[in-house]
């Protein structure tokens, strides 16, 4: 320290030596801040940075006696392999349509939901509507599965018997691969579209009344209201929240498919994450479902980069 | 936003109504499996799986609760859930809080950093089975470390807590605080968390609920079944059972029938232990309801 302290006394300005003993002075002061952000540290350091520094295997033959640094190279052998399997096409598509599909449903229902939601009388019956709809966020993955399986399952399940009632044959729901993305979308749609109004429903909150009395005043309708106020105030929380999902395109919510994955289905259900647990973790393949897993968020990361970038040229509410 | 003594014109009128069925039509499909799941899991299983039972309860019975609360796997899955949740929240609050409060302070050099290191992970992580490897390396699989320590925090909560403090605690707080001598230690404990309940509050929902509905890691890092949490067992009743009950082959007429009715009781069974487990946390929600809603809003201030 006091060797880096004489060099900049010999060099530097005074004026940056006097900003370098604040700055220490504060540090000082200020020294058990460092021991409260310790833990979260020590958190994300050790699992969160680990793992990073675990990755390697995916360009290593990993051999669990050797341990990670001891394992030999083989380059990028995994990812040729990988690429050049007959179903990486398939989990690729299969991932990629699911969450486009997801995007497509379940992005634009909670944002029309909180536009009805936000033309409803404050009282009792919009607390109602509210409290309903966001309870289903806080139903587990699990017990998520198990509802959706037995309310398909084919003779017996509620779903099946409201079909049939109506008039048409019911499909088999949870073995028909043609049937699963849209079980998964539309069961997510029903689990969180209501807790996904939360966050416009606190942007509608901001919009200035004078705005509204103002439109009252010049003839516009409710719908003009809704169209021309309400929705331009949502935009820039839409746009974030979009980012954030284009992020996210190949991490699908892995726990329900894999709940929901059986024999029959798999031609539509395998997605990359659920081929990663069973690769690595079933069948103990660590350095090539490693490699797969590493595409995986690289892509991720490259599509969040890249949404963010074309945002940010177009409009002003990018992420960074 | 109501604005009164204005006329509604008729195309508001119809707007309105439009409205209304959109929202009641929302409400119904929200509502509709929830009551369907309570009525069926006092029902008989006879009228449940005919159809015949499908709003309110038919052929009353409690039998389902009664094979859930002699199931001792049930039993020990809730004790195990417990514990898990009690301490996983106990620290994950004592990550997060103190954390969140040092990078809510202007004055903290390295502020930017420790930030910048958090959010990269966000955006990128090692993956599963680095992760898995690491925490066998770390000697903690078939431990309760497994289960807690490796989601001990979570970014978006830190930030949510940092928002909090720095929109709801005042500065002057703190310069007052230290004129007076007063250490950052006691400033934290004796000031600033007791004027903090209402984000200590939200942190402990949203990492309790978390913690209480997750199955993964436990399916991961759990191979003693004595461990399990209350989602496993479930996963095995819910999920597993189901899937094997599918690939039935030929068979008598005799077998048939006991395989048939053991069918009855095992959805009966199904909808119980779906609403014990899930009770817990629907029973209190709407009055906590306030507190989940703050949370989302304080984050969503500044992402």
């Amino acid at each position: 320290m006091q060797d880096t302290q004489s060099i900049l006394t010999g060099s530097a300005l005074p004026k940056m030596k006097k900003e370098k003993n604040k700055v220490w002075k504060r540090v000082i002061q200020n020294w058990e801040l460092y021991l409260f952000i310790a833990p979260a540290f020590l958190y994300f350091l050790i699992f969160s940075y680990g793992p990073m520094y675990g990755i390697q295997i995916a360009f290593k033959n990993f051999i669990p006696t050797k341990g990670i640094t001891g394992s030999p190279w083989v380059g990028f052998d995994h990812f040729v392999r990988f690429f050049d399997s007959y179903y990486f096409w398939d989990l690729l598509w299969n991932t990629l349509s699911i969450s486009l599909y997801d995007l497509a449903i379940g992005f634009p229902i909670p944002i029309i939901l909180a536009l009805a939601f936000n033309e409803v009388k404050d009282g009792f019956f919009k607390r109602l509507v509210q409290t309903v709809t966001y309870a289903p966020h806080f139903i587990s993955v699990v017990v998520m599965a198990g509802m959706i399986i037995t309310f398909l399952s084919p003779s017996t399940g509620i779903v099946i018997h409201i079909i049939e009632w109506l008039g048409f044959d019911a499909p088999q729901f949870l073995t028909d691969p043609a049937w699963f993305k849209t079980m998964y979308v539309f069961s997510g749609v029903w689990q969180s579209a209501g807790w996904g109004t939360i966050i416009y429903l606190a942007a509608l909150s901001g919009v200035d009344p004078q705005l509204h009395e103002a439109a009252i005043i010049d003839g516009a309708s409710r719908f003009q209201r809704v169209r021309h106020i309400n929705i331009p105030t949502i935009v820039p929380t839409m746009t974030i929240l979009l980012i954030l999902n284009m992020g996210s395109l190949l991490g699908v919510g892995f726990e329900k498919i894999l709940l929901l994955q059986n024999p029959l289905n798999m031609g539509a259900s395998d997605v990359i994450s659920t081929f990663v647990y069973r690769a690595g973790l079933v069948d103990a393949q660590y350095s090539f479902s490693t490699a797969v897993g590493l595409f995986n968020s690289v892509v991720n990361a490259v599509l969040l980069i890249t949404v963010n970038q074309v945002v940010r040229r177009t409009s002003e509410n990018s992420l960074w | 936003m109501m604005i009164s003594g204005v006329k509604e014109t008729g195309r508001d009128k119809a707007f309105l109504i439009f409205n209304y069925i959109y929202v009641i039509l929302a409400l119904v499909i929200v509502a509709y499996p929830v009551i369907y799941m309570i009525s069926a899991s006092i029902s008989d299983p006879k009228y449940v799986g005919s159809g015949e039972m499908w709003l309110w309860p038919k052929g009353f019975t409690l039998k389902g609760y009664q094979i859930v609360f002699e199931n001792s796997k049930i039993w020990t899955g809730y004790a195990n859930t417990i514990y898990y949740t009690l301490l996983g929240t106990a620290i994950n609050l004592f990550v997060t809080m103190p954390a969140a409060y040092a990078l809510s302070r202007k004055d903290f050099v390295g502020r930017n950093f420790f930030m910048a290191m958090f959010m990269v992970t966000m955006f990128f992580g090692g993956g599963l089975v680095p992760t898995y490897l690491l925490v066998k390396n770390l000697g903690m699989v078939n431990t309760v470390w497994s289960i807690v320590l490796p989601s001990a925090a979570s970014i978006w909560n830190i930030i949510v807590a940092r928002t909090f403090f720095q929109s709801s605690i005042p500065k002057e707080l703190q310069d007052a605080a230290q004129i007076d001598g007063c250490t950052n230690m006691r400033l934290f404990i004796k000031i600033i968390l007791p004027l903090s309940m209402p984000i200590i509050a939200v942190m402990a929902l949203f990492y309790g609920v978390g913690n209480w509905n997750s199955y993964f890691s436990a399916l991961i890092y759990l191979n003693d079944e004595a461990k399990y949490p209350l989602q496993m067992v479930l996963r095995q009743i819910l999920v597993l059972q189901e899937m094997s009950a599918q690939g039935g082959g030929a068979m008598d007429a005799a077998s048939a029938a006991a395989l048939n009715n053991k069918a009855e009781v095992a959805s009966l069974v199904k909808y119980a232990v779906i609403i014990v487990s899930t009770l817990p946390i629907i029973a209190v929600y709407p009055f906590l309801q306030r507190y989940f809603v703050q949370g989302v809003m304080i984050g969503s201030v500044k992402g």
